[in-house]
């Protein structure tokens, strides 16, 4: 039995119980994961998952069940099962809703992998995580951490609608992070980012990074950190570095234009959004710099998928152009809904997760300047970059940062660096204060972005570039 | 025998027969049934469940380690898990600080179970979300009903074996009117504790006493926090602060002996507490103790696991867990003793008066001058792991207390606070006669927690920045 029989199976028996519509995603799913602290491997994990999960539509009522098992009786159950639970839903209706009409798309798609991160050999990926931390403890690092972590996701969607896709998806990245403990509190330097750096790639992303030679300078800014003068607080102009804002975009715009969230879907848990849909097409998101797309075709940005989980053709579109908030992540309900005529971004981490509009890559189009030219424009101001800690409201409203390291900027001159650097606004006004946005776009990727219940980890990229800002208050401690 | 003893039981023969007698090995095999039903704008959109057993390995030979894990329960799946591993850890980097396997041990206790909430059908929990809906009387309501069943067996080849199981059943919702929203959260083993009218009509009357919110500015404010963001307190502390490996690292505040908590805080994790949910064992197998992590303001203990306790010289007390992927070693049931040192309480009838919004809070309202009324906190991230200051928003409803009375709903706010100086010598005014049990979001945890007055929290920005 192939695995599209199997999740025809599923959407079958689903449609024999009642279902009006029904799509079933079967997914085999291996991850491995390698830990290093201070020159050992600490955890090497390496996970293998199959199964196949349904959702079937009753009237405007969803159903989802998911099994660990493939076999045509399992998916049958599962189907049925599912069906029964959207019977149970329909116990507290909502309005008739319908889905977003699609042209059922059958096809395979595969990200690009030019070394199976699978098959490197151990030793030689536990030798770079050792060599790295290794360095950063010779190098006054208390604790140094390493990491790596290798997805590699087959997945077959079949629909009541004629979908019929299968995907095969590799994804993986890695970091290394130096903590020196000091009296009373602790600071951190990592490379290239807090989280490390993630796409849809083979190893040669990891390779890229060069984690060893950047271990001796993060473990030496972490002690120069301890000693390093706190980042004033005020209101100044600040420059972001494009990690930081990679999470800044995440949080205050990739969150804001989830359609779930604006049609208050979320609104006990993950929250709802400060956008209102009839302003669609009209808001001044930001300042005529800002350019949002939400791209899920960049080849390796961890957002990036051939099909969503509704077998959506991956296409890029604008979220915000010129500053005008234009477009939202949708789904094919959600999309019905708000009286939207696409969708696109629905996924699920696993096969047992309902899947549910995700972020792709959202991220900012290149700008006309340079990090070097933003830094000589500036007379006096702050630069942070590195993500340390964040913090949103339930609207994506009110924000606060912390950053790993900043730097003093005064006539046109990067100084010294700043412990603690925190920064804090609202998102519509600190878009709208970005006065300066560089070229040098990167595509970070975030590997752990939580949403749903039970939480799903998501992964999305976003390409993002140093921005100055202005009139921003900083250096807020406790 | 449980269904998931012998499965690790035969995992444990496989690996005897593929690496030899001389393979240290632990296999843990855990069931979970998860049953979901989620309602927004007053309907319920998504509805799910899921029944998954997964077999996880651990095998330490010639001085290296691999963990596997497969839900491919079939033996064709076993022998899967079993090759790949045992082929895989001979090319796995050297494990110099591998902590050797648990001791038989016997168990410590077992964490509640009911059986009708392991069993119970989808139409249960819509019930409970029609009955919430229709308690709200016309407010939009969002919310979620839960109801989950772990079961697990574990066995390593030092002769060692557990089981475990434990069922929960969560109802939280909002009740929203004009913007601001009203909370009802509750846990407990059994869904039949579970009342939606009760925690429908008290999100309802939060939400009506939200209406027209004042802005206050920001700074340091005395506070009532609510048993639902005390929990965040909790929550936070086991993780980042009762945490053996950040013991063993100096990366957290806790000092052992220290008093560096207000004389009337004590801090227990009993995974046994009665009809608590919990898990009678840890991942690596030893029996979970129960522990005092606080006694009377003075640092007790921290939460190790076998890797951690070898790190300091200590005994694993069997709390490591594995968090978004990452070992680390801290209290599940975390709860701080209520004044009365009565244990976790069921909900009480909504009365009329404040009491029907704020039944934890409303005994500790006279003890205050001026100050805030706090129902929940929002997305809390730790600035510094070692000071332990915290910031996140309010949320779900605050008020402002004047002589003892709450005299009008103020706006949320953003703080930025250190949590264990927020509980230090002298920073406890009052805390609250009953502790309420609590589900996590993020993690297999339930802390327990009282209604609290604080004298100082520090809010460092209003809702317009």
């Amino acid at each position: 039995m192939s695995q599209f029989d199997v999740a025809s199976a599923a959407v079958q028996a689903a449609l024999d119980a009642g279902a009006r519509y029904a799509d079933a995603r079967v997914m085999h799913r291996r991850y491995e994961s390698m830990t290093a602290r201070n020159g050992e491997v600490e955890d090497l994990t390496q996970t293998g998952d199959a199964g196949v999960g349904v959702r079937a539509l009753v009237g405007s009522s969803w159903g989802f069940f998911a099994v660990p098992e493939l076999s045509g009786a399992a998916a049958r159950t599962a189907g049925h099962r599912a069906t029964e639970i959207a019977v149970a839903s329909a116990a507290v209706p909502g309005p008739a809703a319908d889905l977003v009409p699609a042209e059922p798309a059958v096809g395979s798609w595969a990200s690009p992998c030019e070394v199976d991160p699978l098959a490197v050999p151990l030793s030689e990926k536990g030798d770079l995580l050792v060599r790295a931390t290794t360095v950063m403890s010779e190098h006054g690092a208390d604790q140094a951490e390493g990491r790596y972590q290798i997805w590699d996701t087959r997945k077959w969607l079949v629909s009541s609608e004629g979908h019929r896709i299968d995907q095969h998806i590799r994804e993986c990245g890695g970091g290394i992070a130096a903590t020196a403990i000091g009296d009373g509190e602790t600071q951190r330097r990592s490379h290239p980012s807090y989280r490390g750096q993630y796409g849809t790639r083979g190893w040669e992303l990891v390779t890229g990074l060069d984690l060893a030679g950047h271990a001796a300078r993060v473990a030496e800014q972490a002690r120069a950190l301890l000693t390093a003068p706190a980042c004033p607080a005020g209101e100044t102009t600040l420059i972001l570095g494009s990690e930081q804002l990679a999470l800044q975009i995440h949080e205050s715009v990739g969150h804001a234009i989830e359609l779930d969230r604006i049609l208050g879907w979320e609104a006990a848990f993950a929250g709802t959004s400060w956008l209102e849909l009839a302003r669609l097409g009209q808001l001044q998101y930001g300042s005529e710099l800002m350019n949002i797309t939400i791209d899920p075709t960049i080849p390796g940005a961890l957002g990036s998928f051939g099909y969503d989980d509704e077998g959506t053709p991956a296409a890029r579109r604008y979220a915000v152009r010129d500053g005008i908030w234009v477009g939202v992540l949708a789904g094919r309900d959600s999309a019905a809904v708000a009286g939207l005529d696409y969708a696109g971004a629905v996924r699920a981490e696993r096969w047992s997760r309902l899947p549910m509009v995700r972020m792709t890559n959202v991220g900012l189009e290149p700008g006309p300047h340079t990090l070097a030219e933003l830094v000589a424009a500036t007379d006096d101001g702050i630069m942070m970059d590195f993500n340390r800690s964040w913090s949103i409201d339930d609207r994506r409203l009110n924000f606060q940062f912390g950053c790993e390291i900043g730097w003093e900027i005064k006539n046109g001159r990067r100084g010294r660096m700043l412990r603690n650097p925190t920064y804090t606004g609202i998102g519509p006004t600190f878009w709208r204060s970005m006065d300066m946005l560089s070229n040098e776009t990167i595509p970070w990727g975030t590997p752990n972005c939580g949403k749903g219940q039970p939480v799903q980890l998501g992964h999305t990229g976003h390409p993002a570039a140093p921005a100055r800002f202005t009139n921003v208050r900083v250096g807020v401690r406790g | 025998m449980t269904a998931e003893l012998d499965v690790a039981a035969q995992v444990l023969e496989l690996v005897r027969a593929a690496a030899g007698a001389g393979a240290q090995a632990e296999v843990s095999v855990e069931r979970r049934g998860l049953a979901l039903t989620r309602f927004a704008n007053s309907f319920i959109h998504q509805n799910l469940a899921e029944d998954t057993t997964t077999v996880g390995l651990r095998l330490h030979t010639g001085g290296r380690t691999l963990a596997g894990s497969t839900t491919v329960t079939s033996a064709e799946g076993l022998r899967e898990l079993v090759s790949r591993t045992v082929e895989a850890v001979r090319f796995a980097p050297p494990d110099p600080g591998w902590p050797g396997l648990a001791p038989p041990a016997a168990p410590a206790g077992q964490p509640g179970f009911d059986q009708a909430t392991a069993a119970a059908p989808p139409e249960d929990r819509a019930q409970r979300v029609r009955e919430f809906v229709a308690a709200a009387g016309g407010l939009e309501t969002a919310g979620y009903c839960r109801t989950a069943l772990w079961s697990g067996g574990f066995a390593n080849s030092a002769g060692h074996s557990a089981t475990t199981r434990t069922t929960e059943a969560v109802m939280d919702g909002i009740a929203r009117q004009d913007g601001a929203d009203g909370l009802a959260r509750l846990a407990s083993v059994r869904l039949a504790d579970l009342v939606g009218a009760q925690l429908g009509a008290r999100a309802a009357a939060k939400a009506r006493a939200c209406a027209d919110p004042v802005e206050l500015p920001p700074g340091h404010y005395q506070v009532v926090l609510e048993p639902t963001a005390v929990a965040d307190l909790l929550t936070t502390l086991a993780a980042w602060g009762f945490n053996g490996r950040a013991l063993a690292e100096r990366r957290t505040f806790a000092e052992l002996g220290a008093e560096q908590f207000d004389r009337s805080v004590t801090m227990v994790d009993d995974p046994y507490a009665p009809d608590h949910p919990g898990q009678a064992y840890d991942l690596d197998g030893t029996p979970r103790q129960p522990l005092t992590l606080v006694d009377a303001g003075v640092t007790a203990a921290v939460a190790h696991d076998r890797r951690t306790a070898a790190l300091v010289g200590g005994e694993s007390t069997g709390h490591g867990l594995r968090f978004f992927g990452t070992l680390a070693a801290a209290p599940a049931n975390l709860g701080l003793r209520p004044a009365t040192g009565r244990p976790a309480s069921r909900p009480a009838t909504p009365a009329a008066g404040p009491e029907a919004a704020h039944p934890s809070a409303t005994p500790l309202l006279a003890g205050v001058v001026r100050g805030l009324l706090v129902t929940d906190f929002w997305y809390t991230r730790v600035l510094d792991p070692k000071s332990l200051v915290v910031t996140g928003l309010t949320r779900n409803g605050v008020w402002l207390i004047e002589d003892g009375e709450i005299t009008m709903p103020v706006r949320n706010l953003r703080f930025t606070q250190s949590y264990p100086q927020a509980l230090g010598p002298g920073a406890v005014t009052a805390i609250g006669p009953a502790a309420v049990l609590l589900p996590s979001s993020l993690a297999a945890a339930w802390p327990s927690a009282p209604a609290l007055h604080l004298a100082r929290w520090q809010f460092t920005g209003g809702s317009a920045g």
